[in-house]
This record gives structure tokens, sequence and C-alpha cells, in this order.
């Protein structure tokens, strides 16, 4: 797929003769359907790029060809009504209901009411907030993060195939954030629009984007590639120091649990008895079982001391398993979950909770290795 | 009735609460005193022919229609005004006006109805135009200050969706300011209702008239009711303000 939806053409964005140009001399090009995250220290430029594609900021000199088309000249309002746009602060209007909020573009372009009352339904679906709940709510009433899903749902609204997003999850708590992003990514794995994402954090830049653009002040691309490649070849040291210590870690986020080979632990089903039991852990090379329900879902960690306290039953003995991970987690979470678990390893389940295998450091670490050298 | 509120019920503050119930009652209580003067002091012939009803309506639809029409007025000049300087292009013109607004009302107006008589002659006009002169600057400072507050990035976020300027003004701005500059609006009509009363200086009639006839002739009970009469009605038209203020604040704020 090399199809070019965006162009930006020997962009110039200057403020004054005596100034640097705030943006330099850009060329950029933008695949359909790809997200292409924008990335880079505080004043490089990068929000100012955003803002130029939908003519928010109006350049300089240069071109803006979107779709084949030269939008440079057009009337800058009806451009931006085919361009979602979502921003930091969300900028929802406070006097307006959600409903009313996401029917913004859609009434700009005249659709009939009965048409935008179901596309208000359908996109506070697509974004998990119940319609009959959020409809006629104003912003005043939503959280932090509620506020950016109606953001994001008013730039869906009428369907665009180009968004861009400013910063869109900076102001939100870093869990939230992290729900967001991962919401995010199933939204476009649906929708597959064409997204420019600008952000200051490498982290989100490696989670979000298909291809990142790392620039330098004057909005110049100091590495524009994919996030694999960015991490494992660095083009220079601006590059590098930008990624900062442990590309190794970061690079965590780019795999998930689907990727390592699972580890199979002795397993007890209940109910155990306790000689079967010990006999199988002391034939296993792990130090420890997993017990699990009826319907195989993990309960606890047993190990051979929890076996050999026979003042409790089985299933009270042993350590419980806490959390569970599933095989499209990132092996950064994974890494999390085995740090804190009592066993050193993580359990993987399907979506119904069933067990499929664990996670162990040294799978990771193999995986690692394995990358280092390709 | 203690029936769950929805969560889109606009909670009322005491103070807005407060800002419907003062003025009201500042009234009664005058309206009272007024009516207490009128039952219990001597009205003699005097008295009661500077009181006499028919002209105490006449002087009430002249103070009430010189308060209303220079409080339009100003509107007409301060609102466009407040607007135009908010535009890109007159940052400059903006913050001038914003500095000096403030300055420019320890003129009294008083000295304003004899700067104008010299130069436009007796009669009513004279004081609409010194009154508007007077309370163009709550309207015009609040616009600006209304204009101003409304949160950028919703306005960014506007522009970003294409919304023209017009748009942006009309759909966004206005509503989201309009608390505040209704609350400059009142501040003007309140002026220009109570200061009505001076009309009577330049020949412009009104309630003034009465308590100059009663100081003239020596009459306090004439002089209460017609003061009485005209804080009355200033009070009238805060409370008629504060309810606009109440009715046309957008929900959701």
């Amino acid at each position: 797929m090399n199809d070019v939806l965006i162009r930006l053409e020997n962009i110039v964005k200057s403020y004054g003769p005596d100034l640097d140009p705030a943006v330099d001399n850009l060329d950029l090009e933008v695949q359909r359907g790809e997200v292409l995250v924008l990335v880079g220290p505080s004043g490089c430029g990068k929000s100012t790029t955003l803002r130029l594609i939908n003519r928010l900021i109006e350049p300089t000199s240069g071109r803006i060809v979107i779709d084949g088309e030269d939008v440079t000249d057009v009337n800058p309002s009806e451009l931006r009504r085919k361009i979602g746009y979502v921003i930091q602060q969300v900028g929802l209007f406070p006097h307006r209901t959600i409903a009313d909020n996401i029917a913004t573009v859609p009434n700009l372009l005249g659709w009939k009411k009965k048409d935008i009352a179901a596309r208000v339904d359908e996109l506070l679906e697509l974004v998990s907030m119940d319609p009959d709940t959020y409809r006629d709510r104003y912003p005043k009433e939503l959280s932090g993060g509620q506020a950016q899903r109606v953001g994001v749902a008013r730039a869906l609204a009428a369907d665009p195939d180009v968004l861009l997003m400013d910063e869109p999850f900076g102001a939100i708590d870093p869990i939230t954030r992290d729900r967001l992003q991962n919401e995010f990514l199933r939204l476009q794995s649906e929708v597959k629009k064409t997204i420019v994402f600008v952000t200051h954090d490498i982290d989100e830049a490696i989670k979000m984007g298909n291809r990142i653009a790392i620039l330098r002040e004057g909005s110049e691309i100091a590495q524009l590639d994919t996030p694999e490649a960015i991490l494992a070849h660095p083009a220079d040291e601006f590059v590098e120091s930008f990624l900062g210590s442990g590309a190794i870690l970061k690079g965590l986020t780019l795999k998930k649990v689907s990727d390592t080979e699972l580890h199979q632990v002795p397993i007890l089903t209940a109910p155990v008895m306790r000689e079967d039991a010990l006999k199988e852990l002391q034939e296993s090379p792990d130090q420890v079982g997993l017990l699990l329900d009826s319907n195989g879902r993990p309960l606890r960690w047993i190990d051979e001391r929890a076996l050999n306290r026979t003042s409790q039953p089985i299933e009270k003995s042993g350590r419980p398993v806490t959390v569970d991970l599933q095989p499209e987690d990132t092996l950064q979470d994974a890494l999390t979950v085995m740090l804190q678990s009592s066993a050193g390893m993580a359990c993987v389940t399907d979506r119904r909770g069933k067990y499929l295998g664990c996670t162990t450091i040294e799978s990771l670490a193999k995986l690692i290795m394995s990358d280092g050298q390709a | 009735m203690s029936i769950a509120t929805s969560p889109n019920t606009q909670r009322t503050t005491l103070a807005e609460r407060l800002d419907l119930i003062i003025s009201p009652l500042f009234a009664v209580a005058l309206s009272l005193i007024g009516v207490a003067v009128w039952f219990y002091s001597d009205l003699d012939k005097t008295t009661l022919s500077i009181l006499d009803p028919e002209k105490l309506q006449r002087q009430l639809v002249e103070t009430i229609s010189l308060g209303l029409a220079s409080s339009a007025l100003v509107i007409l000049i301060a609102v466009p005004i407040g607007i135009l300087v908010t535009r890109k292009g007159f940052p400059r013109l903006k913050s001038f006006l914003v500095n000096t607004l403030g300055l420019g009302q320890s003129l009294p107006v008083y000295g304003l109805i004899v700067i104008f008589f010299s130069w436009l002659g007796a009669g009513a006009f004279t004081v609409l135009v010194a009154l508007a002169t007077y309370s163009l600057l709550p309207v015009l400072r609040n616009t600006i200050v209304g204009l101003e507050q409304v949160d950028r990035s919703v306005i960014d976020a506007a522009r970003g969706m294409g919304l023209t300027a017009r748009q942006i003004l009309t759909k966004i701005e206005l509503p989201l300011s309009v608390v505040v500059i209704l609350a400059g609006i009142r501040t003007a009509v309140v002026i220009n209702v109570g200061f009505a009363a001076l009309a009577f200086l330049v020949g412009g009639g009104g309630l003034g008239v009465t308590i100059n006839s009663g100081l003239v002739n020596n009459r306090d009970s004439a002089i209460l009711i017609g003061a009485v009469m005209i804080a009355v009605l200033a009070l009238a038209f805060d409370f008629l303000s504060a309810l606009a203020q109440k009715y046309m604040k957008p929900k959701g704020l």
C-alpha cells in the first residue's frame, strides 16, 4: 500500500524576516490509513506542522495536497469540515450538550436531523459511552477522559478521511491515558483513518504510530520510519538522545504476549490429591504449579511448601493469582506483571479467563536477544 | 418535595438566589416607607399638587423612557465596538480601552449633563446623550472582558472544525460571554434609570421634577415620595436585569 493521502511540499512558516522560521522547508507524506506520529522536543514546530495541514496556520510558502487536490488556496472553513481535529484541551462547547457537540460538523454540512441523531448515538457507542446516559449531558459533567472520548467522537462525526490529533491524551492522568490509547488503537483498527498525531512523549509515539517522524527545531525531520526501525537503528545522536535510555524496554511495547513462546507449568485441577500434586511438582523443573478452577481459570500459585502445610485445604494455600495477561497485551505489561508476581511468571488467559500458559522472564529475554541479533 | 434532581438541573448558588431577592426586598421596604409618608404626614394643598397622580404618571413614563432609550443606545454602540476591538488586528486599541474605561467613570453624571447642555441645549435629548456617554463604559468593558474570557481552546476547536469567523462569534463567543455582557448592561440600565432623575436640571422632565418642587416649596414628604419612586424604579429594573441574566444564561455553564 503506497497511497499518499497528505503531501506537504516545501512548506515554510515564518513569523518575520528576523526570526528563524518555525517550519523550514518541510516535505512530508502521509500514507492513506496510517498513523503518523510527529514527535519532538517542545518548540520544534510539531504542532505548527499539524495546524498547517488544516490551515489553522497558513503557510508562508509551499503547497498542501490532500487526496490529490491542492488545498493551499481553497476555502479554509470548508477544508476543515473534511478533516477531524482533536486537541489536548478538548475544547468541547460548554453551552451545548454532548449530542450537539458531536453534531457540530454534520450540522454545518446540513445533514438531516434524523441522520445526525443516529450518527451521534453510533459515535457514542464507538467511544464506549452509553448514548442514553450521556447524549443530553453537558461537558462540565464529564471527567477528563470522558471529555476526550467525546472530543474524538466529535472529530469523527462527519466521517472525515483525515484526523489531526494534537497531544490528545496529554492532559489525562496516566492510567486513563493508557486506557484511552488502547481504545484508540482498537478504534483505529475499525475506522482505518489517516491520522497525524502530535506528541512530545516518545513512549506514546512508539505505541501509537505506524510510522514516527522525529522532528528537531524548525520542524526538520531527523528520522522518519517505523517505530521498530527507529528503535533498532537511530539515525543520529539527536534521535538517540531523544529516544533516551532503555530503547529495549520501549521496544517491549511493540511486541505482544502472543509473540513469545508460552511456558507450561504443572497444572492442578480441583479437587487435588495432596500426594499426586506433590509428586507432579517434584517431577517438574518448575518450583510452582497452578491451581485452576473447574472452568480452567487460574486461581492460585501452589508450591511444595503450600502443599506440605496440611492445616489448610489446598484451595486456600499458596498465593492467589491476581492479574491475568491476555495474548494481545504488550510485553511491557507482561514484564510489569511478572515483576510483581510471587512466582516470577505471569498467567496468560484467553478472553474468557481460561488458562493458556505462562510468560517467563526467560522467554522474554530470549525474544529480546533474538531481536538484537536480527 | 425531595425528588432526586437529574444531572441536567442547574444548581443555583446562594449568590444567584440572593441576586433575585435583594432588589425586590429593598423595593418593598422603600415602598412601605413611601406609603407610610403618604398616610401619616400632613399633606397640604401644595404637596398634593406636587404629587398630583397625573403629573407623577407622566414623570414616571419620562424617566423610564429616558432610562431605557439611553440604555438601548448604549447597547447599540458599545456591544458592536466591543466585538470589533476583540477581533484580530485591534490588540492595541483593545488594551487601551480596557485600561482607560475604568477611569472614565470618575467623571460625575452631573458634570456630563452640564457639558452636553452647553453644547446641545436644553431638553431630554441632552440627558439621553449624557447618560449614554456615562453608561457606555460598563457595557463596553464587560463586552470586551466577556469575549476575552472565552476559553481559547474552545475557539481553536471551533475553527478546527470549520466554523467560520461569524459562526464562531454568534454560536460560540456571544453565548459564552452573554452573562458578563448582561452584567454590564444591567449596571448601565440601573445607572440610566437612576440618573434619569437629573433630567429636570436641563428641562428634561422626569421624577426629578417632583423632588425639585419639594425642595423649592420646602415640602419634605414630596421630596421623600419622589426619591422613593426613583429608587424603587431603579431597583425594579435591577430585578428585571437579574431575571434576564438568569434566563439568558446558557444551560451547561
